[in-house]
């Protein structure tokens, strides 16, 4: 054991669908679990790629949207009150003496568990990044994916990339703390919420800030220190914007990141479970979801679930060694329906 | 009937066509390393592709969620299109594209 570990029977990487529906059936065998997702938000790819297109495949649900199947989900697994840890990344594995693992996130968060459970998707959520030489060298000083502390950006000459909300919201909102502030978008047209456009192009109007409708081509400076980004428009040609710093807002994309580092074998970014148990080559760790692979292995939000269940059988002989196991349904058990609070 | 698309690293492919199937679904039947992460639902634009410009002049207008989409492209060029959103047809026999740097896995 270690000081300020959360101690628990289950920790599970991901809060996508698959990630959340494990809560239940791990609950129902009366296993406890703390959830690590990188996104700011529960749901995976039905919360952060679908939340509002609908899903028709989920038995017994004729339509439902991504927002929706999550928040169902949710409501589910209440019961088992499930302890999350948001905008975090799953780091750090390490084996403890006794056999249980120990996660550290990279907000410096640290759960210890007889039991891990991969439920990573495609991958964990970070965002798209500009091709441009050098960028990484200017990460965390002059360049910038999110805006943690508006106050980082005082007094600076701030270039905000993109045409979406994200984009659009921190021109407005970092105008009037900057030195100077500038959009740089391929076209003159806004994916964003209206309002939000109405209020960039006042800006514009009023001379408060920049608009360029351009493309990035390259950054000048001395890493990490940014004093500019070439640009390239149509009418404009090729042009230095001169900036300090640069927020890039293309949106995200999926990468393995640190579960490869796990240990565990990995065939083409995927985990290699059995289907008995779902477990990977290393007794104690399970993938369930998008993150696994075996012959016949769709890529469903159903068979997740499916796997999941049986993961969880299989999880509590290690997490609960020498204890028997006792099949019951929900509809018939008093036992169940106790931990359900329906009792 | 048949496709040609160029990978990262300029070489060609000769890929059979499939009538109603989208350019993304062809080019990652083939076994081609591109992403499409949302598979198709026109969410990601991880299925981006250059279509050759008289190509791009027979295609279909755009959508204007396609239009949107592209914007998560990290460099849009004249003839970006996202392959998702290509349905083929006959008519598209021929069809060369070639995949943009952010497409590909
Ligand atoms: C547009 C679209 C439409 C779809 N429609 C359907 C449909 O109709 N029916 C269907 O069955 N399926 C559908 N799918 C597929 C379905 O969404 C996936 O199968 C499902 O989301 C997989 O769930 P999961 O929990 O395994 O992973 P995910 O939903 O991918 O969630 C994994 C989570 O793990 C997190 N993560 C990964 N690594 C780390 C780490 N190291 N640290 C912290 N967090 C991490 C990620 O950020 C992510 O939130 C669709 C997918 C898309 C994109
Ligand atoms: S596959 Fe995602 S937009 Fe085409």
């Amino acid at each position: 054991m270690s000081d300020n570990a959360h101690q628990t029977d289950v920790i599970i990487v991901g809060a996508g669908p698959v990630g959340l529906f494990a809560v239940f059936e791990l609950g129902l065998l009366g296993l406890k679990t703390h959830l690590v997702d990188i996104l700011d938000r529960i749901g995976g790819q039905c919360a952060e790629l679908y939340p509002e297109k609908p899903i028709y495949d989920i038995p017994g649900i004729p339509v439902c949207t991504g927002q929706e199947l999550t928040d169902k989900l949710m409501e589910q697994i209440a019961p088992f009150d499930p302890q999350f840890h948001l905008s975090e990344m799953a780091e750090e594995l390490t084996r403890l003496d006794n056999g249980h693992w120990r996660l550290k996130t990279d907000a410096g968060t640290v759960l210890e568990a007889p039991v891990l459970v991969i439920a990573a998707g495609g991958g964990s959520f970070v965002p798209k990044k500009p091709h441009l030489e050098g960028l990484d060298d200017y990460e965390g000083e002059s360049v910038f994916y999110a805006v943690r502390q508006m106050e980082r950006f005082r007094d600076k000459s701030v270039l905000v990339a993109g045409g979406g909300d994200s984009a659009l919201d921190w021109f407005i909102a970092l105008q009037p703390i900057a030195r100077k502030i500038a959009l740089v978008h391929h076209r003159d047209g806004f994916r964003a919420a209206p309002h939000s456009v109405e209020a960039m192009r006042a800006i514009v109007a009023e001379g408060k800030g920049e608009l360029h409708i351009a493309q990035m081509k390259g950054l000048e400076g001395t890493a990490p220190h940014l004093t500019g980004v070439r640009l390239e428009g149509k009418e404009t040609g090729a042009f230095v914007h001169e900036c300090d710093m640069l927020l890039p807002f293309y949106g995200l994309t999926m990468k393995l990141g640190p579960v490869a580092e796990f240990g565990i074998n990995l065939e083409q970014n995927l985990i290699p479970v059995d289907t008995a148990k779902f477990e990977s080559n290393v007794p104690g760790i399970f993938a369930i979801g998008d993150i696994n692979t075996y012959p016949g292995k769709l890529k469903l939000i159903l068979s997740g679930f499916h796997e999941a269940a049986l993961m969880s059988q299989a999880a509590f002989k290690i997490a609960r060694p020498g204890e028997r196991l006792r099949f019951q349904y929900t509809t018939s058990s008093s036992e169940l329906q106790k931990k359900l609070g329906v009792r | 009937m048949k496709i040609l698309v160029t990978d990262g690293h300029g070489v060609e492919h000769e890929i059979e066509a499939t009538d109603g199937w989208t350019v993304m679904e062809m080019i990652r039947d083939a076994g081609l390393p591109i992403k499409a992460e949302c598979g198709g639902s026109c969410v990601c634009a991880t299925c981006h592709v250059i279509v050759e410009a008289d190509w791009f002049a027979k295609l279909p207008e755009k959508t204007e969620e396609e239009v949107d989409m592209l914007d998560l492209a990290l460099e849009v060029f004249d003839t970006s299109r996202l392959s998702c959103q290509i349905e083929f047809d006959p008519s598209l026999d021929g069809l060369k594209v070639t995949l943009a740097p952010d497409a590909i896995m």
